[in-house]
């Protein structure tokens, strides 16, 4: 691995943000220059999943080593940047699968969540092939406040450095959120237990579980070197002012204190008709939960029309699988009380009406308003951020919002020794957005306690490698299969819904797994142009199945966009531009559709066109 | 190697007239040497149909032998073919153009199997004037049978090895104007933005459309010295008049800033526009045609473009004045009229 330290004239900026669009436009000329492939962010961002991906893992190369059955080696690739494998491949938000160059070629991505669980299901015991945690310490002590995800990878990372790590939470067992508010019919117990042994059990953390901080103020006192708040969004929105709230007040539950209610045993059943308010997957969550329970009738009732609801796709299917329906466009009106007991709920009809900044209004159709009779109600809303334990007077300061106050980039609060991360940093996210949080939450302690510019980060580490094998063979698999997305399958529905602890996805198993391995482009395997090479023979414009090569006069970026074969009308790709060629044109290729195929450099006379792998990982705390 | 080319296809792809995308007019992965310049023809070819909205279907490619002779398996998939010996496409070509006229006929041959061994075949159909595309793939020299020089190759000119040519070369274009040709055109393999309008122009042409297409061989003859090469080729092509071709019912948009466009309508009605330059030659004159070919060559240039059109050339069927029904759809009772017409004809012959 070569460090991309190597930067002076490039727009690199540190791990995590967007870069600056790659291709300038050189005003005077009205040319597109050429495109500067030493950014490491060029190529980083032609690798779609990768860099939609908050935490930057490896993807290609990950299902790559898939494909070769080395699933132990494909799951340590996703732990090094993700921390949590077996469990984000069960319930990841997935931004990378809408960002597979895969969806635009045909009909589906790559199901590369799927395939990360793959890799946990089928890899061999991966304890001793961790990296050590060292005996000796730094004699640095930090404080992580909240035993979530982000905490948990600020541990992870500084335990590797010699930190001493002391973990508060309120709650027995570490994960939190990962723990009290998902199901374990998607996300197993024992799934978590393991892989947050492989962070706690190793030395150098100390978990202070059942242990409330009451006041921020009281660690601080303590002489920690640096503290970590990573105590997410823990609070559900309620409806307040509805009339008859406060009558109903037994039957209506808060969703996420529900869902942990189920987890630490202190739910076991539901009422038959139960209706679920909210179109996130808190709502997805609460009504399978309650299809578990005892609610036979289950209803999920949003305001917004279908379309427009938060929860993933696969997560409203999941749920209408299993026989609930989904009732959109109805705001809640009252609840219904008769005689101390809930009997139902009134809601009004509403359509959206977009103005002309696209902003939606839901605008009552002026009906009778609708009954729906129901014994409970479940209220997923909505959560929000909560700091009691951060008294008003505390240095520590909040925006008007409720936030505080953070350097974007180091997540240092106004008082320098405590960093904030996950849901508490910016409002509620997802998983893999506290993740990186917690990775870079643990560069900027790291150099914090070493006395360092916080805004100095370390750059990635990247790797080129030439795939060219033999005259027209490749290292990597350049064949594009067509199979479609393979199915995950499931156990019998009416098994499930019988015990809230059975694992609803079976995970692929390995045949299907490799199948769907297969499907991968391997975006990562860039093609890379010599224009001092190139005879302008057209064999690469000629075999390339999407269109993606042009040879063409250079012109203004827009303009030549449409000029191209197929013109290149989206504009989140990027053109990659040549150095001028002896007729005076410019090689452009578009990145779009672009399916990795090899076909142009093995066409290529002169080897002008070469497949070179290139491999970008995310610096981590500790890396210069 | 990949025996495969992937079959996803860019989602926003052109289509043509009738819905098709270029897939439709495409065929299977070369097999050719990586950069040959023939797979750039190949490309042409399918643009071409492909942007004439022609159905697949209503076309025939035919070949010879020989690395351009291969060419016809990749592209038209959906076509009809025939792979005939070594120099002996124009005979077949002939054939199938007199059973079924209504066809577009496309024979793709070679240096070597027009300029040597099908020499006596490519005179006589050229002197027939069949109605047929007639495309010679050039890169003076034997790709097939590794690389020795071919009749087209220029005397002095240096490939691979180094020997310069000995012998006298034969210029196909020059032969075919001799020959009474109506349609003759040279193009590079590496100028599509000449090469595709040159060829729907030829499919358009009602006679024989000759077009030479100097196709560098990368493989044996790209050596710089080499007349036939990709950077020999650039630096000393000669345009010998820009063109445009509309087809027919398509509005005339296309704007040139001097306003010299001569238009010439073929006999389908499409036309072509041709940007003249003031000391360029006017292509429907023969002798001029013929003077500009000569000059080239003494200038050390290779001259390109529609070199000579007559619009209004009789082909094979008009000069035999054949039944305008195809023949293969004669029945029994056209074929064999009976024993009384045969006297009466056999009569008018005594």
């Amino acid at each position: 691995m070569q460090k991309a330290h190597d930067r002076d004239d490039t727009v690199f900026e540190p791990t995590g943000r967007r870069p600056r669009p790659i291709i300038a436009t050189n005003r005077e000329q009205l040319t597109v220059k050429p495109t500067n492939i030493k950014n490491p962010e060029y190529f980083h961002k032609v690798i779609d999943c990768q860099f939609a991906c908050p935490a930057h893992t490896a993807v290609p190369e990950y299902i790559r080593l898939i494909l070769h059955e080395q699933y132990t080696d494909a799951y340590l690739l996703n732990w090094h940047s993700n921390v949590f494998p077996g469990i984000l491949g069960r319930v990841c938000d997935r931004p990378c699968e809408p960002a597979c160059r895969r969806g635009r070629v045909e009909e589906d991505p790559v199901a590369i969540c799927r395939l990360k669980r793959v890799a946990a299901d089928h890899r061999d015991d991966v304890l001793p092939l961790l990296p050590p945690v060292p005996r000796g310490k730094n004699g640095k002590r930090v404080a992580l406040v909240g035993a979530g995800p982000a905490s948990l990878t600020v541990a992870r990372d500084l335990a590797l450095l010699g930190y001493e790590l002391d973990l508060y939470d309120d709650q027995s067992k570490a994960g939190g959120f990962i723990r009290s508010q998902i199901p374990s019919f998607r996300l197993p117990e024992e799934v978590i237990d393991t892989e947050m042994g492989y962070i706690l059990d190793r030395g150098g953390i100390t978990t202070r579980f059942n242990t409330y901080v009451a006041d921020l103020q009281d660690l601080i006192e303590q002489g920690y070197d640096a503290i970590f708040v990573g105590t997410g969004a823990p609070r559900g929105r309620d409806l307040p002012d509805l009339p008859g709230r406060s009558e109903a007040d037994k039957f209506v539950h808060i969703g996420i204190d529900w869902l942990a209610g189920v987890v630490f045993r202190h739910v076991e059943s539901i009422s038959r008709r139960v209706l679920v308010l909210g179109g996130g997957n808190t709502a997805m969550d609460c009504c399978r939960t309650a299809r578990r329970l005892g609610g036979e009738d289950v209803t999920v009732v949003v305001r917004s029309p279908q379309s427009e609801m938060k929860a993933s796709e696969w997560e409203i299917e999941d749920a209408m699988a299993e026989d609930i329906p989904i009732i959109d466009n109805h705001v809640p009106l009252e609840f219904v009380v008769d005689d101390g007991i809930l009997v139902g709920m009134r809601f009004d009809r509403v359509e959206p009406q977009y103005d002309k900044n696209g902003r939606r209004r839901l605008v009552s159709t002026g009906e009778e308003p609708v009954f729906l009779p129901c014994d409970e109600v479940l209220l997923a809303i909505g959560q929000q951020n909560a700091f009691p334990f951060i008294a008003p007077d505390s240095a520590i300061e909040f925006n008007d919002k409720g936030l505080p106050v953070l350097d974007p980039n180091t997540l240092q609060s106004s008082v320098p020794s405590v960093f904030f991360g996950g849901d508490a940093a910016f409002g509620p996210g997802n998983i893999i957005i506290a993740v990186e949080h917690g990775h870079q939450a643990a560069i900027s302690i790291d150099l914090f306690c070493r006395g360092e510019d916080l805004h100095r980060r370390p750059a990635p580490a990247v790797s080129l490698a030439d795939q060219k094998l033999g005259f027209h063979d490749w290292i990597y698999d350049s064949q594009v299969i067509e199979d479609g997305r393979q199915v995950v399958p499931t156990v019998d529905k009416a098994k499930s819904l019988h015990d809230r602890l059975i694992e609803v996805e079976l995970g692929f198993p390995s045949t299907v797994g490799k199948t769907e391995a297969k499907r991968c482009l391997n975006c990562d395997v860039q093609t890379v142009f010599d224009y001092s090479l190139c005879i302008e023979c057209d064999a690469c414009v000629d075999i390339c199945p999407t269109t993606c090569i042009n040879f063409t006069d250079n012109g203004e970026e827009d303009e030549l966009r449409e000029r191209l074969l197929v013109p290149a009308r989206n504009k989140t790709q990027d053109l990659y531009v040549s150095e001028t060629l002896p007729t005076g044109r410019v090689m452009v290729k578009d990145e779009d559709v672009c399916l990795h195929c090899g076909m142009c450099a093995e066409r290529c006379p002169t080897a002008a066109w070469t497949m070179v792998k290139f491999v970008y990982q995310s610096a981590l705390a500790g890396d210069s | 190697m990949s025996y495969t080319r992937p079959t996803f296809r860019h989602p926003e792809a052109h289509k043509n007239q009738l819905g098709y995308t270029r897939t439709a007019y495409e065929g299977s992965i070369s097999t050719l040497c990586a950069g040959c310049g023939h797979d750039s023809i190949v490309n042409s070819i399918i643009t071409a149909f492909f942007e004439m909205s022609i159905e697949p279907h209503r076309i025939v490619k035919l070949s010879g032998i020989g690395c351009s002779s291969k060419t016809p398996a990749y592209f038209l998939n959906r076509s009809h073919g025939f792979n005939s010996v070594h120099g002996r496409m124009p005979s077949v070509a002939t054939g199938a153009n007199m059973a079924n006229r209504e066809l577009i006929y496309l024979g793709v041959s070679g240096d070597g199997d027009t300029a040597s061994i099908g020499m006596g075949q490519f005179t006589h159909v050229v002197r027939r004037n069949l109605d047929m595309v007639y495309i010679v793939m050039n890169n003076g020299c034997y790709g097939l049978t590794k690389g020795q020089d071919s009749a087209t190759a220029d005397k002095g000119s240096k490939s691979r090895k180094g020997a310069p040519v000995a012998l006298e070369s034969i210029d196909l274009c020059e032969l075919a104007l001799g020959l009474g040709a109506g349609f003759v055109a040279r193009g590079f393999s590496g100028d599509k933005k000449q090469l595709v309008p040159m060829l729907k122009a030829a499919i358009a042409h009602k006679g024989l459309a000759f077009v030479d297409v100097v196709s560098p061989c990368v493989t044996f003859n790209n050596a710089p010295t080499s007349t036939k090469s990709y950077s020999w080729v650039r630096e000393h092509m000669e345009i010998t008049n820009t063109f445009d071709f509309i087809p027919l019912r398509q509005e005339i948009t296309t704007d040139y800033p001097h306003g010299s466009s001569i238009p010439v309508t073929l006999h389908d009605g499409s036309m072509i526009s041709l940007y003249k330059r003031e000391d360029k030659e006017i292509i429907t004159n023969r002798q001029e045609a013929i003077n500009a070919l000569e000059q080239a060559r003494s200038a050390s240039q290779v001259l390109t473009g529609i070199l000579f059109l007559n619009p209004d050339s009789s082909d094979f069927h008009d000069i035999n004045n054949t039944i305008t029904t195809p023949l293969n759809r004669l029945g029994e009772k056209e074929l064999c009229p009976g024993n009384d017409i045969l006297q009466a004809f056999n009569d008018s012959l005594r």
